[in-house]
């Protein structure tokens, strides 16, 4: 093998399973943000606009490594302060894992809120008032009519999260989340060998990327089965 | 909200930030000066040139920006010999050329896509309009080409600057004080990391709807030939799609 990875394979094996579950996790709450955060745009509530305005507004101006950094060193000094300040002392411990996951889904959840917004908005109005027209209620309507074929819409859009989100774990090494980098680095310090663990992550990570277009072109594909091309 | 640290601290906060701009703007010219015959490599038709740009684009867009600098930066420790032999090591030992480095090559990759996009959408007839004219190869480019494809490319070029921006924070897990160094160095011997970690989220929401607000100004001026319709500036679909691209 070109790499020697010195009997440290294993463990990129294990911080390849915590990337892909952390990715994973987090694209799932980001989706559940990105339709709150549609749903609140679309509403005719003038508060519930202004509220996801500044949510997507507020989130694309900080790095990611600052909000990771901020979730999981900061809340706990946040509970703690408030905690004492209504004179209990409250101790709020965030594993990396949980932490990360709900700042990558908050953040992606603010890419998402665009994807879903614009894939609402795709949906043929006809078809909505046809189905006003047969009867059905708000929630028939969204799970029956626009669901369905706003996912279609907002496929390319969540391959494309999914794309950078997945590269964004990297970032949790940064609060020792046992992910690849984290491992890689653990590997490297302990071999004297980083560039050694880091190429091996890099082509880790390439291989997902690759894996994910394709994977990502077959879904597409799939979810256009029964469109009529002109 | 312990308000005094963060007044205490502002000083340094303020101090980092020209380190911030200057890791962005010099990775970025650096960048922009590949990335342009890059591109022209990557549109060509002979497989030798556009597919080792196509790899090198694959690479640095496909990976982590964050392993990308620890390999540079980190990985270059497991040649030492080799460097010094050569004479790179007092290079390769200075984390601000590490991190350039991999700002670059990273910004570079984004760029020559972002630029590709645009002499892609360069119309055809116009390019025939010139030759037309009788230019072709190098003056076609500089007169016809590149300055429309530059319009184009606009931006999309000023999201990838924004998103390098907010990267240039990752330098903070290798030695270099910047924005974001100094939160984590203070809250590191005070434990107020809540208070610091939010000032260096407003500082970088300054800077980049500063920035954002500069560029839409430099858009609208560069956009005033094509200004009369009003209902033409709600953006297609696909543009909002784009947005996450740059993303690192």
């Amino acid at each position: 093998m070109l790499l020697d990875l010195h009997g440290y394979g294993w463990m990129l094996m294990e911080g390849l399973k915590v990337t892909l579950l952390v990715g994973l996790c987090s694209l799932a709450l980001s989706m559940v943000f990105g339709l709150l955060g549609a749903w609140a745009k679309l509403s005719a509530s003038k508060a519930a606009r202004r509220i996801a305005e500044t949510y997507t507004i507020v989130i694309r101006g900080i790095p990611e490594l600052v909000l990771i950094l901020l979730i999981y060193y900061g809340s706990s000094t946040l509970v703690l302060r408030v905690s004492e300040a209504l004179g209990a002392k409250v101790r709020l411990d965030l594993d990396p894992f949980t932490s990360g996951v709900i700042t990558l889904g908050f953040i992606y959840g603010a890419f998402t809120t665009e994807v879903f917004r614009g894939a609402f908005l795709a949906v043929p109005v006809g078809q909505i008032e046809a189905a006003k027209a047969a009867g059905m209620n708000r929630i028939l309507r969204f799970r029956r009519i626009i669901l369905p074929q706003m996912l279609r819409y907002a496929l390319p859009g969540l391959g494309n999260v999914w794309m950078v989100l997945i590269k964004a774990t990297a970032l949790m090494s940064a609060i020792q989340a046992e992910e690849l980098v984290r491992k890689a680095e653990i590997a490297a310090g302990a071999t004297r060998e980083p560039f050694t663990f880091y190429f091996a992550v890099l082509l880790i990570f390439l291989g997902i990327t690759l894996v994910s277009m394709q994977v990502l072109r077959l879904l597409e594909a799939w979810s256009e089965r029964g469109v009529r091309r002109a | 909200m312990d308000l005094l640290i963060i007044w205490e601290t502002l000083p340094k906060f303020l101090a980092a930030i020209p380190t911030t701009l200057l890791l962005t703007f010099s990775s970025l010219a650096i960048g922009l000066l590949m990335a342009i015959p890059l591109a022209v490599l990557r549109l060509s038709k002979n497989p030798l040139l556009w597919m080792p740009v196509y790899g090198f684009v694959l690479m640095f867009r496909g990976t982590p920006l964050l392993v990308q600098l620890f390999l540079i930066y980190y990985g270059s420790g497991q040649f030492r010999e080799f460097f010094e032999s050569v004479g790179l090591w007092t290079y390769f030992r200075d984390p601000w050329f590490g991190a350039i480095l991999a700002l670059t090559l990273n910004t570079a990759a984004y760029t020559t896509e972002i630029i590709r996009g645009g002499i892609l959408g360069v119309p055809h007839g116009e390019v025939e309009a010139a030759r037309a004219c009788g230019m072709s190869g190098f003056l076609l480019f500089r007169r016809i080409v590149m300055p429309k494809a530059a319009r184009i490319a606009f931006p999309a070029y000023t999201n990838e600057i924004i998103f390098l921006l907010q990267a240039t924070s990752l330098v903070s897990l290798i030695p270099i004080t910047d924005i974001t160094k100094v939160a984590t160095t203070t809250a590191a011997r005070s434990f107020d990391f809540f208070e610091l970690y939010i000032t260096v989220a407003v500082i970088y929401i300054v800077l980049v709807y500063g920035l954002n607000g500069v560029f839409k100004r430099i858009e609208y001026w560069m956009s005033g030939h094509l200004r009369e319709r009003p209902d033409a500036d709600t953006p297609p679909r696909d543009a909002v799609v784009e947005e996450t691209g740059g993303m690192r």
